[in-house]
């Protein structure tokens, strides 16, 4: 197998990705070659340049998610060479450039796993558990028409910064494939600790932690057992300090609860 | 076909105050009779879905991601607009009637522009009620900025991911909706035709993108909420999903689409590196506040920029308009650029123009430029390899935003009775050009606040039948979607539809592009029904219909483009005018400006459809400006 040569003299890889044709099926790791790999290409743009070979022969493409291309809208989602997202740091998938690896290197490349995010095929995952939690709780309740004028919830920058840092989470899902136990709950920290950080979240603080502290069990991920997995995955670099707030958060309303 | 905009007469502060008092309405406990079918969960969409939901009406959504919180509004980076003037700068609604209808160079609705402006600030209210996380001041009062091209601060933001909070917004609030059972959601479904019952849509085909069955829903309202269609450039800055086969079915099934030729190209992308490249990066052009845009005096100057001295450097948007400097609108700011590398003068003679910080570090210090633009600093180093603390960015223009789209009325309502197209997917508030920060507004204005009244005008002005996916023109059309997925997996060439997209691309970028001519727009109308003719003898799509199939989803995608990329390019020829985003270079002004011709084309262009291998027919619907006064834009 060969690629279309980028640049005279580019990288010759070999990958090793995992196909799987439907949830039933086994799956296991297919080899393939590829030549000619320019520095300048994402590790995406690799893969499409392999799969436009393998239609033009006659082979089905490998199936992977990704869409936006630029790091923010979450879909992407492989495990490469055992890391979520890849080697870099803060980082997605769409972000690893091919100028990370040299010539000669093996790759292996397998979808998230998690018992809570299926195998549709080959490299693609099931993420709705993640929609079902939001849909618990994670939301302020306020029909459209409701709203005052913007400035009279006042909100202290620094509260504000430290909100956005939580919710700057893009539901990936690379939290849960990191960890040991896969556990949602950096997930689940960052949405609760946006709300619980802002004056917005306050009415529903107690019912939206339980509420989604439960669809979380009922989704079957697993426990924190403080790995930090999570956090040094995450491609917004998410930081485990919130998983501390919802076990406060859910301690507090717990303790508040009738 | 007749074109009526249903425009509101009478003083413009007024009209759409008037035209909600002449809207009739659904009493509440009809609202859970009727049942409207949204399509796409950006920022139109999962707010027009929320709200409607929230007013009790049945709401069946459907996205193609896995997730609604994936489409593509997420990627807006620099902000919303709104008139709230909290900075004290002299904004006003009226202002930013009049920037926007300025700004969109004289081609949109006065009328429409004005309710835009006006329900601007609901939206602020709306978020920040919602808890998206603005930036803000000390005392916990939101932050401003000025952005793209405004003389005063009224774009509010959330760091560079102003898109991703509003979304994750209306998402929250569409999601609240579906835990309550009050929406119906469908991921991964995508939309592959309308059906239409009677003259007026009555459901859509789509098929299910992990089985790939095709599946038929009725309802009494569509809401197409599709995004745009920039990527039948290929290279674009939108997602690699992004298509326009809803909006173009709905077209062959009776939508007129308006002014497809009005195409937004942004200023500030990450240069084209290769062939292997799958989208372009757009910086934000928030950059633009602080960075300085320039090439050198000299043509073909190779020198890396260090060594090139201050005085042989020419700051082109400085020096060519004083008043705006490097904060320029965004068609104005990329045809400088091409003109420049045009002339020989782009970064080290490759199609690229500086964007140098140097200025702004010493000014205000390496860490409050990071404070700023970290992200996107981090962004561009990421991609490139270069370190812009250090070395000044290159950017060059990239297909960024479509104007043009479905015809719509002063409701939203396409000319098909009951298909109502909002946000980027219809045509009418930004005219020939949209303003920067404005597309997030008009996403979330059309959901929140314009589709919960004018739909309901629809629906209680209506009498429709009794529709379910049991009546013949749903097995009709359920058949021609499986045909056209038969006829695409029938085909055994040897290219690949990524390969055939990239040719499209070739012929929109080189032809229908940035500078458009006559010559070149015949040309393209000869090239792109040829390569059509290759698509269909060539295409290979592997797998079957039955299941997750991604190459056969780009294919259909690809297919759909090869016949709307020669409607955009008829536009473009029978514009014989400049205007915004649409640049004839056989019309500009002596100093290379776009040159308008309003005697001829102050109008809206909407093509109807006429069936296969047949000529599409124009329409025209006129254009007055009673509050604006109609002048050649300057920004000098």
């Amino acid at each position: 197998m060969t690629m279309n040569t980028e640049k005279s003299g580019g990288m010759n890889l070999t990958l090793k990705v995992w196909r799987q044709k439907g949830p039933e099926d086994r799956g296991g790791l297919v080899e393939y070659k590829v030549t000619g790999v320019s520095p300048d290409q994402s590790f995406l743009e690799m893969l499409d340049v392999l799969n436009e070979q393998l239609v033009a022969r006659g082979e089905e493409a490998i199936s992977f998610d990704s869409d936006c291309r630029e790091g923010i809208c979450g879909m992407c989602d492989l495990v490469i060479d055992g890391q979520a997202h890849g080697p870099d740091k803060g980082a997605t998938t769409c972000q690893l450039h091919m100028r990370r690896y040299k010539d000669g290197d093996v790759v292996t490349v397998e979808p998230f796993r998690a018992k809570a995010f299926p195998v549709v095929k080959d490299l693609v995952v099931d993420r709705s558990a993640f929609d079902r939690i939001q849909a618990a709780g994670g939301f302020v309740s306020v029909n459209t028409g409701n709203a005052c004028d913007a400035n009279n919830i006042l909100v202290p920058h620094d509260r504000a910064e430290k909100a956005m840092d939580a919710a700057a989470c893009i539901g990936c899902g690379a939290c849960v494939a990191a960890c040991p136990n896969a556990s949602a709950m950096l997930f689940v920290a960052a949405k609760v600790s946006q709300y619980a950080l802002m004056p917005q979240g306050q009415p529903e603080r107690e019912k939206r932690v339980l509420a989604m502290r439960e669809a979380m069990d009922d989704e079957g991920f697993g426990h924190c057992t403080n790995e930090y997995e999570c956090e040094a995955a995450c491609p917004k670099e998410i930081k485990v300090s919130n998983i501390a707030r919802l076990n406060r958060e859910y301690l507090r309303a717990t303790l508040l609860s009738e | 076909m007749k074109l009526d905009s249903k425009i509101p007469t009478g003083p413009i502060e007024k009209s759409w105050d008037k035209a909600r008092f002449e809207l009739k309405l659904v009493n509440p406990a009809n609202k859970r009779k009727f049942k409207v079918l949204v399509v796409g969960t950006g920022l139109a969409g999962s707010s027009a879905a929320a709200s409607l939901a929230e007013l009790g009406y049945q709401v069946e959504v459907f996205c193609m991601q896995d997730s609604p919180r994936r489409a593509h509004s997420i990627a807006a980076q620099g902000g919303i607009n709104a008139a709230k003037n909290y900075p004290n700068d002299g904004d006003s609604v009226w202002r930013l009637f009049y920037d926007t209808v300025k700004g969109g160079d004289f081609r949109s609705r006065e009328q429409n522009v004005y309710r835009l402006a006006q329900v601007s600030n609901n939206i602020i209210d709306q978020c920040a009620a919602q808890g998206v996380p603005f930036a803000r001041e000390y005392g916990g009062t939101l932050s401003n900025r000025s952005f793209g091209g405004a003389q005063v601060s009224r774009t509010f933001y959330a760091r560079g991911q102003t898109g991703q909070q509003l979304l994750l917004g209306a998402y929250s609030a569409l999601m609240r909706q579906v835990g309550a059972n009050a929406i119906k959601m469908h991921t991964r479904r995508e939309m592959l035709d309308l059906v239409v019952v009677d003259g007026a849509a009555r459901g859509i085909v789509v098929r299910n993108l992990i089985t790939g069955a095709v599946e038929k829903y009725a309802g009494d309202a569509v809401l197409l909420c599709t995004g745009g269609y920039g990527n039948v450039f290929y290279l674009s800055t939108n997602a690699n999903s992004c298509n326009v086969t809803a909006a173009w079915r709905a077209h062959k099934r009776g939508a007129a689409f308006a002014n497809p030729c009005y195409t937004q190209i942004h200023p500030t992308c990450i240069p084209v590196s290769g062939e292997h490249q799958s989208k372009l990066t757009l910086m934000s052009e928030s950059l633009r506040n602080d960075g300085r845009v320039w090439v050198s005096k000299k043509k073909g100057d190779t020198r890396s920029p260090d060594q090139i001295p201050e005085d042989e450097r020419d700051y082109y948007l400085e020096r060519k308009y004083p008043a705006f400097g490097n904060l320029v609108p965004r068609d104005i700011a990329s045809r400088a650029a091409k003109q420049m590398t045009d002339d020989g003068r782009g970064a080290k003679g490759t199609l690229s123009v500086y964007l140098d910080f140097q200025d702004a570090i010493k000014r205000i210090g390496e860490d409050k430029v990071r404070e700023k633009y970290g992200n996107l600093f981090d962004m561009y180093h990421h991609i490139t390899d270069e370190n812009p603390y250090k070395v000044p960015m290159r950017i060059y223009p990239a297909v960024h935003y479509t104007m043009g789209g479905l015809w719509v009325d002063y409701n939203l309502m396409t000319t098909i009775p009951g298909l109502f197209c909002l946000g980027e997917a219809n045509f009418s508030d930004h005219g020939a050009n949209r303003l920067g920060a404005s597309a997030l507004m008009q996403g979330l204005a059309d959901g929140y606040f314009v589709i919960p009244y004018t739909l309901g005008g629809y629906l209680a002005g209506s009498k429709l039948p009794k529709v379910g996916t049991d009546h013949a023109q749903f097995a009709a059309v359920e058949a021609d979607v499986k045909a056209r997925t038969a006829k695409l997996l029938s085909e055994k060439g040897k290219a690949s539809p990524q390969e055939l997209h990239r040719k499209l691309g070739h012929i929109m970028w080189d032809d229908v592009g940035m500078g458009r001519t006559a010559k070149g727009l015949k040309d393209a109308l000869q090239r792109i029904p040829a390569l059509r003719e290759e698509f269909w003898k060539t295409v290979a799509v592997t797998g079957s219909g039955d299941e997750f199939n991604q190459t056969l989803e780009r294919a259909g995608r690809v297919a759909d483009f090869m016949e709307f990329g020669e409607l955009l390019a008829k536009d473009a020829l029978t514009r014989e005018e400049s205007c915004g985003g649409h640049f004839r270079e056989e019309h500009q002004t002596p100093d290379g400006e776009a040159k308008r011709d309003d005697e001829k084309f102050c109008h809206v262009a909407a093509w109807e459809y006429k069936g296969e291998g047949k000529e599409p027919e124009r329409h025209v619907e006129p254009l007055t400006f009673d509050n604006v006064h109609i002048a050649q834009r300057n920004y000098a």
